[in-house]
């Protein structure tokens, strides 16, 4: 819409400069991010005697620093993939429960229960982690261990409940919310037209979804999962009282082992030294870039389709 | 000849099934999601309830030891309370005129579609990477120390995507109709937001403030780094370390003994019923505006 042009007013200009101003400190804010997480890590790369990228072990705090990403990044992109397999079925049977199956007067209501799992702080998920799931995984583990030890993932010798596995159960919970809230909202939008013509064409409710719901809603759904996995890899508290916090690279994921970028941040914030924080503030950078990245490339599937308008969340 | 009439079968029996089972699939899905959530909801009120009493509400942990009962978070919801007020003071005015920047003064301009483009970039920055560029920013380069206000600063990061993008989809909302009739009277367009558009969107845009402050009122992350953490009453959020309820769990959880374990529990509790207040409080707001209800 453009301006009256015939009068300007004396309040126009220092509104519009307040407004435009605010956008730019938006702006700023991204810079200074990226600007402040270099500059505080830069000495303490300088300072390790390892390298950064390859290096497994994390001791920081040492005379002679040693510590490098690759433990953890394998553990936090293993944690969030488990995450992801185990959210993504139940997340897509929830958000077409919602859009489809549940009655109409309930649909609103059953929502918002979904939505109150992301309503619950993490710390809340961190210390029912801790106090409940893990002792209750024992037995269940135990039992995957035994039958379906041949599997990597589910090998070792012993199984705990502090374990990378726990950690992934608890993130699955936590994106389930995210990406069956934005599932939901592209569910609903398939064309109304073609879900009716499949219907009179004799198809069953399972066999037009399939056809006209699931393929309309297939790229929509992707970005989802990937903005799920993006909020998982950036999860902090709840693992970080839930991993075991060794800097191992295992695929073991029912053992003692394991850790994330982020859990590591929360516990080694502590007792970290200068070089200490600035080694952990590389990490940061690190988790930073990933979850760029990740829900860059989502944003961009779910802005290809403008169909999709309402639903980017 | 004549045509024999169409005869519309029976849908075939394995047809029937598959659609039988998915349904019970898509059922089964939906118990899957809720149990987790009934089960937190069930162990934090069973567990927090026994030291949700006053002592809890209004002592603090000073001068209590690592395995004494009592002791409370009253200097802890008290640092949440300053916290989540401070960054909802500085993330609030900078989000709506962001807000207000691109739905009324942006159009199709390159700056507008950067900054909506970083505003979703905003939203998936983890909480802890805020925390750690208010630590390098405000603690570790400009050597302000630890306090509620970097807790704040953090908090507020977390909080202006949110609130931008849900004032501007409220905005966006607003007819267009409504601008024009304030055009063709003569009045500026500043005005013409000011006075037309924004009371208009009023009441949703309060709405979504309110899960903004919700979100950030959970998290621990950037507190950790950033108020660092006390065990007593700190009113001053610009000076000196403070507490913060979900710090508070995250620490007393830590703590190899039942005691702590407990208050860990009371402060769940209370955390999740300030959390669900804000978001009822929101959804109510949005449900008595709303004329168009349903799904």
């Amino acid at each position: 819409m453009r301006r009256p042009a015939f009068r300007r007013s004396r309040g126009e200009g220092p509104f519009r400069f307040a407004t435009t101003g605010a956008g730019v400190v938006v702006l700023a804010i991204m810079a200074a991010i990226a600007v402040f997480l270099i500059v505080k890590a830069i000495p303490a790369l300088q300072a390790n005697t390892s390298s950064f990228l390859a290096e497994k072990i994390w001791t920081p705090n040492a005379t002679e620093p040693k510590f490098g990403i690759a433990a953890l990044a394998f553990g936090t992109v293993i944690s969030s993939l488990l995450a992801l397999i185990m959210a993504l079925p139940v997340a897509i049977g929830v958000a077409l429960f919602i859009s489809h199956y549940a009655p109409r007067r309930l649909a609103g209501a059953l929502g918002y229960v979904i939505d109150l799992l992301a309503a619950v702080p993490s710390v809340v998920y961190g210390l029912w982690g801790v106090i409940f799931l893990i002792p209750f995984v024992q037995g269940p583990y135990t039992f995957l261990n035994d039958y379906f030890g041949w599997i990597p993932l589910f090998a070792g010798d012993a199984v705990y409940g502090k374990s990378i596995m726990t950690g992934s159960i608890v993130l699955a919970i936590m994106i389930l919310p995210i990406i069956a809230a934005i599932s939901r909202e592209v569910f609903l939008q398939a064309p109304r037209a073609l879900e009716e013509a499949s219907l009179a064409l004799g198809a069953t409710r399972w066999e037009m979804i399939r056809m006209s719901v699931l393929p309309f809603g297939r790229p929509g759904v992707i970005s989802a999962a990937m903005l799920g996995l993006g909020r998982a890899m950036g999860e902090t508290i709840a693992v970080a009282l839930i991993f075991p916090a060794t800097f191992d690279i295992t695929f073991k994921v029912l053992s003692n082992n394991g850790n994330s970028i982020a859990a590591n941040i929360a516990n080694g914030f502590g007792e970290a030294t200068p070089i200490g924080q600035g080694a952990l503030i590389a990490s940061g950078l690190v988790l930073f870039v990933i979850t760029l990245v990740v829900n860059t490339a989502a944003r961009l599937i779910i802005a290809r389709r403008k169909e999709y308008s309402r639903a980017a969340a | 000849m004549t045509m024999s009439p169409a005869v519309i079968t029976r849908v075939s029996f394995s047809r029937r099934l598959k659609d039988r089972v998915v349904l019970g699939l898509v059922w089964l899905a939906f118990a899957v999601a809720v149990v987790p959530l009934i089960s937190v909801l069930w162990l934090v009120i069973k567990n927090g309830i026994a030291r949700f009493d006053l002592e809890f509400l209004t002592h603090s942990m000073r001068n209590i030891g690592a395995r004494d009962a009592g002791g409370g978070a009253y200097h802890a919801i008290l640092g949440t309370l300053e916290q989540v007020g401070l960054a909802a003071l500085i993330s609030v005015p900078v989000g709506l005129l962001t807000a207000i920047y691109l739905v009324e003064y942006g159009q199709n301009r390159q700056l507008a579609r950067s900054i909506s483009f970083f505003v979703d970039v905003m939203t998936g920055i983890p909480s802890v990477v805020a925390g750690l560029f208010v630590l390098a920013f405000w603690v570790l380069v400009l050597g302000l120390g630890y306090s509620g206000f970097a807790g704040a600063l953090a908090l507020s990061i977390l909080m202006m995507p949110t609130v931008v993008r849900s004032a501007e989809e409220m905005l966006r909302l607003v007819p267009n109709d409504l601008r024009e009739a304030s055009y063709a009277l003569g009045v500026p367009k500043w005005k013409t937001i000011t006075k037309i558009v924004f009371p208009t969107a009023f009441t949703g845009i309060i709405t979504g403030v309110m899960l903004a402050i919700a979100r950030v009122a959970g998290e621990t992350a950037p507190l950790l780094l950033t108020v660092f953490s006390t065990d007593s009453i700190n009113e001053d959020p610009f000076n000196g370390p403070q507490m913060g309820l979900p710090l508070y769990v995250f620490d007393q959880a830590q703590r190899p003994n039942v005691t702590a374990v407990d208050r860990a529990w009371t402060g769940a509790l209370t955390l999740i019923l300030i959390v669900m207040l804000l978001n009822l409080v929101a959804r109510l707001i949005a449900w008595w505006r709303s004329p168009a209800k349903g799904r």
